[in-house]
């Protein structure tokens, strides 16, 4: 397939976008990546998501499909000759569908919060809230993984690319906020897993850097929380 | 040796229709046990640790939550008849996309509209026929949703039909007025038994919904 006929809408820094590179790395699919600027947004991007206008969309042959793990499944579904990202059993694919989609309702929106949250007892409710979450991502890590290195079993599955790319944010958040969110202590398989889904080849090269991602933290929190960004 | 299914449900959840729904079009025995949500049973706590929520579908033992979770999971267990979603790959992923859309924005703004009042209210009516006009518009001059077949997202959307009462009597608005087309789809899906027998009658929702605002 030519390279034109597959291209990736989308930055950097967002985590749902990286969904869709692994995704794309994992079946070796060449494709363009348009960098959006989203300020403003491109008259493509308009067209090919008016309902959300938001990135990753990815452009198949034209057609545009849009939401990082609709997108993810698509890739699998088409591309089948390369490494499946979903388990062949449908009991495996709902759980792994259900902690994805845990990831983007609960465990997202929490993490994000750890940034804009002012006060310290909100801060504190928020961090448990983390704690919790990433509790049962441990105890999900262990059961979905039997042992082996990935949530997927042997090889990166969906689950593994959509906790996996909030890694990077994860680890800005640490940094920003002195705070250790991953630890042997309490999250010790996740701490493990961590550091073997950011070396592997489908991932290395579109992981963006932790102290990037700090520096462009400290613009968005600014806009969201409506004040000046801090020199 | 046979499937046990269980189905752990609540009567006028919009979401427990769903699965009632898929269950029905492949014409699956289950066992179908109504939740008491200000007391939720111990299998339920047991069978959804992480939300507590219905619906849940116990199969062999194993439970799989969250509806559209669940609704993809009959379907590909159940793959020899009815099937929910399309074959084709870019197809699915547009079905998976506008259930999603139900779920991100039907959902939320139909929840404020009558649990809210003033501004709010009227903010959220405006957001709620926003989403339906988009709805329309993705319909477009299919039957259904999934095109010639009832589909996915014919399920995703249609139980929120038994809730059309009380939008209309809290927002004050006809959904026959504003929304046209939905409502035309809306008696088409109605013809089928597996939906006609799933959702509950409107103006029972609109009783309980009164009688939970009393107990407030």
């Amino acid at each position: 397939m030519a390279k034109s006929e597959v291209k990736l809408l989308g930055a950097w820094p967002s985590p749902f976008v990286m969904r869709a590179r692994i995704a794309l790395n994992i079946k070796a699919v060449e494709y363009e990546f348009v960098l959006e600027t989203l300020e403003p947004k491109s008259p493509l991007l308009l067209q090919s998501n008016p309902v959300y206008k938001k990135i990753p969309v990815l452009i198949h042959a034209d057609k545009p499909i849009c939401e990082s793990l609709i997108i993810v499944q698509y890739i699998d579904e088409v591309w089948t000759s390369a490494p499946s990202i979903l388990p062949s059993d449908p009991y495996d694919r709902a759980i792994q569908r259900f902690w994805a989609a845990y990831v983007d309702d609960k465990l997202f929106p929490t993490m994000r919060g750890l940034l804009t949250t002012q006060g310290e007892e909100a801060r504190k409710a928020v961090l448990d809230q983390l704690a919790e979450g990433l509790a049962l991502l441990e105890e999900a890590f262990g059961k979905c993984s039997k042992g082996k290195a990935f949530f997927g079993g042997d090889r990166i599955g969906l689950l593994d690319i959509a906790f996996g790319c909030m890694l990077g944010w994860l680890r800005a958040t640490e940094k920003i906020s002195g705070l250790k969110l991953l630890h042997e202590a309490n999250t010790p398989g996740l701490l493990k897993w961590a550091d073997t889904f950011c070396a592997d080849a489908a991932v290395k090269g579109v992981m963006p850097e932790t102290e990037k991602l700090v520096e462009f933290s400290k613009v968005i929190v600014a806009r969201m929380r409506g004040a000046h960004p801090p020199k | 040796m046979a499937d046990e299914i269980v189905l752990l449900d609540f009567w006028s959840s919009m979401f427990g229709m769903r699965v009632r729904i898929a269950l029905a079009e492949k014409g699956i025995k289950y066992q179908h046990k109504e939740e008491d949500l200000r007391n939720k049973s111990e299998l339920l706590l047991k069978m959804n640790p992480v939300h507590k929520k219905i619906p849940v579908l116990i199969h062999n033992g194993k439970p799989v939550c969250e509806s559209l979770i669940i609704v993809q999971y009959i379907d590909e267990v159940w793959n020899d008849k009815s099937p929910l979603l399309p074959s084709d790959p870019c197809q699915r992923a547009h079905a998976r996309f506008w259930a999603d859309f139900v779920d991100k924005k039907v959902y939320d703004a139909s929840r404020r509209v009558w649990t809210r009042k003033g501004e709010e209210q009227e903010a959220a009516k405006k957001d709620f026929f926003e989403s339906f006009k988009t709805l329309e518009g993705e319909l477009g001059k299919k039957p259904y949703f999934g095109g010639e077949t009832f589909g996915f997202v014919d399920i995703s959307l249609i139980t929120f039909y038994s809730w059309f009462y009380v939008y209309e009597t809290f927002g004050k608005f006809s959904m026959e007025a504003e929304c046209p087309k939905i409502i035309e789809w809306v008696k088409r899906c109605l013809q089928k038994e597996s939906v006609a027998k799933s959702l509950p009658d409107q103006k029972k929702v609109y009783e309980s919904v009164l009688e939970w605002l009393g107990r407030e």
